[in-house]
């Protein structure tokens, strides 16, 4: 948490007393829950192409949400209008929805026991707001980068992408918990395009910083390295667009965490949220194999795999104070040396499972939609000894070096996937070696994660994360980091991505 | 709580740059969710948002800036205009500058927004309610959604346009299991008012396929004779559309590239009969004709805001014939202008009959319902990987005989769109990974003689 306070913007704006106002209408209905969640919600698009500005535009939104459970049913009502009237109005019909859901309804809704919170304020850890900054000294810093590139040899054209997010949230619900935070978070890309005429290849290559917990300074070099990685770029779009084509079969892998984060948010980080594993996502998001009745006993990987389950971690994209069930978040266990031993939770959730509390996984991603159990940052933890990734590459004979992330798919219940990525060098006698293309890994959870032998140290560990993780009905997007260190696999399945494609 | 005509009115007297579009949507939304037969959660939500696009003349050309804001009061949009105007003063000049275009008031710009409520729903929930009970009997549990929206949009501007557009859009899904999760159907529906679903008959459709499961086949990965429905066709083509920007070809970016420069206009890209068209005006899936964007893209102009979009061919008789670009984008690319639109039809000469029909002319092969989790692996191939999901069958001697396990498969749209041999209509259809977001389709069923399963997926 950092010293900053919560902008005046948003403090301003009669808080207490719309949400008195809602939670005094839900009492006069007897409602045994409800909350008012107030938000704004400020989205910044910058976009340039060869280096001149295609988009600046700004998006915000602003407006609240009630919820509330009547005769252990929900209901949920939101609008724009900040005035007592209309605040009143909403919750009526929140409560409308909840009777007309009735009939659908066969299991009464209950919600955990949480400590209440009173009157709390949590300001997310950066140093400036990307709303303070000029478009033009935004558009100067992107357009030199993308300058830079194009003078590039190979490079035929460059794209660069900034989104920035303020987000604020106020929550207050009949127990008494009151909160008020704001968080920042920013994803920069830029991508070069490059094209071999006479092989008839077209390619490109993007670079592998991570989206951040952080504002502006993060463009500014402020926990990023921005020169290396946008140095390397013409040199790896040129090497991948005279590479070798993979030669598909079985290879040991090794992945960088700019590769392996989403791996880890497919595969572990959906599989171990609780309300897929019960089957509330089974007719969208999809399931999971990794079923409740498997708590403490599935071998989901190897004695190497630790998986920790946190939403306090600073810069973490997932990272709050208080969820949107008014919960304060936590840090816990999901998979300890191998073994299923936790999920991630809502008060709901846990509920109905009989635990004693929620892990604070509830997230709306605006004030118009409903909070539901979203993920954490989910990490893979590093191993004690300082091991490098070139001591991993050294226990390879014949393999792949993998970095950056690109395509991703996996299935409903989170059993089979398949990546690709950025980069990709062959692997020979331990050392790495030329560049390869079209290479795919393909795999089912369990055996994959049961094939990792070895975990780099703490050296290796890197924070990746996606600005928009989709879930639910209606569609709601998150923001999540997935930590990772380097990581050994053995014994993968690799496809060769033109052949798949009959070419 | 000021009207939309009222908010644009008073934008576009505030606004102090050279020209202004101010765009007000309402949007009126109501939700059902259910799980495990019984509801999980619900909503009903509304909005209003103000966009407002500022264009400030500088000796090196047109500045532009576009901020939009939730708001609902007359003072509230005075303060959006003038920070709409600070920031296209402080902005240098923009690269798709463009005469706006000029308009009258439209003959329904003073007509209301449209609203939805939860009542939409009133006879939905007793009828869902029901098939809860049916499922309980059988020993099986539903899973499912229902969603109804209008948006209705209002763009003005300096130059003279009140253009209005009312937009509903709906559709249910449900997913069925029996009790012991060992396999999974699914029926889905778009609607534009919930009048024309029948929540029995999605029933006794799903109850049909659970039936088929009570047989099953497990089979290995491999390549596959494949009926593939009018929802897995949206699910495919969708993506070829999304694909189909006229800049990103021209840039050596994707499948409409041409690698030695240029796009493939022109070339024969699927088999002679196959055509691809979006028209929004066509009954059953009518759509804004005119342009609306609050930032600049590839394929869209902030300077465009108010064009019509007339009805567009992307692939005529299996030609590349237009692909989606703004006036700017068309002219970076010497390409004929083609907005994009928010609906899409494929047709095939001479197709007929239903997904039935082409299951009893199948001697052995699968019948796909969906595919899920497609993400682009080639782009140049425009190579999609993807699954299928809550049913897959095997078809022999022209019936359905059993229920088969999931694949994941690799496959292009455009390759398929070469190599299918048969066509059923094209008829209304819903696809299950994008039609939350893209619900105006029209496709017909495929029939693809080697479709690339490329793994078993234990998915159930």
């Amino acid at each position: 948490m950092s010293a900053r306070r919560v902008d005046d913007a948003f403090t301003e704006l009669p808080l207490r007393r719309l949400a008195d106002a809602a939670l005094q209408r839900a009492r006069d209905f007897a409602a045994t829950h409800a909350d008012f969640r107030l938000e704004r919600v400020r989205l910044g698009r910058l976009s340039l192409r060869d280096a001149r500005l295609v988009d600046a535009s700004e998006e915000e939104d602003v407006g609240f949400g009630v919820r509330v459970i009547v005769d252990g049913t929900w209901g949920f009502a939101a609008g724009t209008n900040l005035k007592i009237d209309e605040v009143v109005r909403v919750t009526e019909q929140a409560i409308r929805v909840a009777q007309v859901a009735k009939a659908m309804t066969a299991e009464p809704v209950a919600l955990a026991d949480e400590p209440v919170h009173h009157d709390v304020s949590w300001v997310s850890s950066y140093e400036v707001d990307p709303f303070t900054v000029t478009t033009a000294d935004k558009v100067s810093l992107l357009a030199g980068w993308s300058a830079d590139l194009l003078a590039a040899k190979g490079v035929a054209h460059v794209g660069a992408d900034v989104r920035q997010v303020l987000e604020n949230k106020f929550y207050a619900d009949l127990d008494g918990t009151t909160s008020t935070q704001q968080r920042v978070r920013v994803e920069p890309e830029l991508t070069a395009y490059g094209a071999d005429a006479d092989a008839g290849l077209i390619e490109s290559m993007r670079t592998i910083a991570p989206p951040a917990g952080r504002g502006w300074e993060y463009l500014d070099g402020v926990g990023y390295d921005w020169q290396s990685d946008l140095d390397a770029l013409p040199d790896h779009l040129a090497a991948k667009l005279t590479a070798r084509s993979v030669e598909a079969g079985r290879y040991d892998l090794v992945i960088h965490p700019s590769n392996l984060w989403l791996t880890i948010h497919e595969s572990i980080g959906h599989a171990t949220e609780l309300d897929r594993a019960l089957g509330y996502e089974a007719n969208y998001a999809g399931t999971s194999f990794a079923t409740i009745d498997k708590l403490g006993t599935l071998q989901y990987g190897s004695a190497a795999l630790n998986i920790v389950g946190d939403r306090t971690m600073e810069h973490g994209l997932s990272t709050i104070g208080y969820d949107d069930d008014g919960v304060q978040t936590q840090s816990w266990d999901i998979i300890k040396e191998g073994i299923l031993v936790g999920y991630q939770t809502d008060r709901r959730m846990a509920a109905m499972m009989g635990w004693p509390r929620s892990t604070g996984c509830a997230y709306a991603d605006s004030p118009s939609h409903i909070p539901i159990q979203r993920m954490a940052n989910v990490s893979l933890q590093p191993g004690a000894d300082d091991i490098s990734t070139d001591d991993l590459v050294a226990g390879v004979d014949r393999g792949i070096y993998i970095v950056g992330d690109n395509s991703w798919s996996i299935d409903m219940q989170r059993y089979n996937f398949q990546f690709t990525g950025q980069r990709f060098f062959e692997i020979r006698d331990g050392k790495l070696g030329p560049p390869l293309r079209d290479v795919a890994y393909q795999a089912t959870t369990t055996e994959f994660w049961g094939s990792m032998e070895a975990v780099g140290g703490p050296g290796t560990w890197e924070l990746g994360g996606s600005f928009n993780c989709g879930k639910a009905q209606p569609g709601q997007g998150a923001p999540v980091s997935h930590g990772a260190p380097s990581a050994l696999f053995r014994d993968v399945r690799i496809l060769n991505t033109n052949s798949e494609g009959g070419r | 709580m000021a009207t939309p005509q009222t908010l644009v009115e008073t934008a576009l007297k505030a606004t102090t740059s050279d020209e202004c579009i101010v765009i007000a949507s309402r949007t009126s939304s109501a939700n059902l969710r259910w799980a495990n037969s019984t509801l999980t959660t619900n909503g009903v939500m509304s909005g209003s948002h103000v966009s407002v696009i500022s264009f400030v003349t500088t000796s090196g050309g047109v500045a532009v800036a576009s901020v939009t804001r939730g708001l609902t009061a007359r003072e509230q949009v005075k303060t959006l205009v003038s920070e709409a105007d600070a920031a296209a003063r402080a902005a240098g000049p923009a690269d798709d500058a463009a005469d706006l275009i000029s308009g009258s008031e439209a003959a329904d710009w003073d007509a209301d927004p449209a609203a939805t409520s939860i009542e939409v729903f009133e006879d939905l929930s007793r009828a869902l309610g029901e098939s809860f009970a049916r499922a309980t009997r059988d020993e099986q549990l539903l899973y499912g959604y229902a969603e109804h929206d209008v948006e209705t949009t209002y763009l003005g501007s300096t130059t003279g346009l009140r253009l209005r557009h009312e937009q509903p859009s709906g559709f249910i899904t449900v997913t069925g299991k029996p009790r012991d999760l060992s396999t999974s159907a699914w029926v889905g529906q778009a609607t534009d008012d919930f009048s024309d679903v029948d929540v029995a008959s999605l029933d006794a459709e799903l109850v049909r396929r659970m039936g088929w499961a009570a047989h099953r086949v497990e089979l290995d990965a491999g390549r596959y004779e494949t009926l593939l429905p009018p929802t897995a066709v949206a699910d495919l083509t969708i993506y070829a559309y999304w694909l189909a920007s006229a800049r990103e070809a021209h840039e050596g970016q994707t499948a409409y590239s041409n690698p030695a420069g240029g796009t493939r206009i022109g070339e024969q890209i699927t088999k002679p009969g196959v055509h691809l068209r979006s028209d929004p005006g066509l009954a059953g899936i009518v759509t804004r004709p005119f342009v609306v964007t609050t930032g600049s893209t590839s394929t869209a102009s902030v300077f465009d805001n108010g064009l019509a979009a007339p009805a567009a061919s992307w692939i005529r008789d299996g030609k590349l014939v237009a692909l989606m670009s703004s006036r700017h984008t068309a002219g970076l690319t010497g390409l004929d202008l083609a907005t994009g639109i928010d609906n899409l039809v494929l047709e095939v000469d001479g197709a007929k009959g239903s997904v039935d029909d082409l299951v009893a002319g199948t001697d052995r092969g699968l019948l796909v319902t969906c595919l899920w989790y497609i993400r682009q692996v080639d782009p140049q191939s425009l190579l999609l990987t993807g699954l299928t999901r809550d049913g897959v069958y095997l078809v022999e001697g022209g019936e359905v005989t059993a229920a088969v396990n999931n694949f994941r498969f690799n496959e292009s749209p455009l390759a398929l769109l070469n190599r299918f041999t048969e066509s059923g209509e094209t008829v209304r259809s819903f696809s299950r990974e994008w039609g939350d977001y893209f619900p105006r389709t029209m496709t017909p069923a495929l029939r693809i003689p080697d479709f690339n399963m490329s793994s078993v997926s234990l998915a159930r």
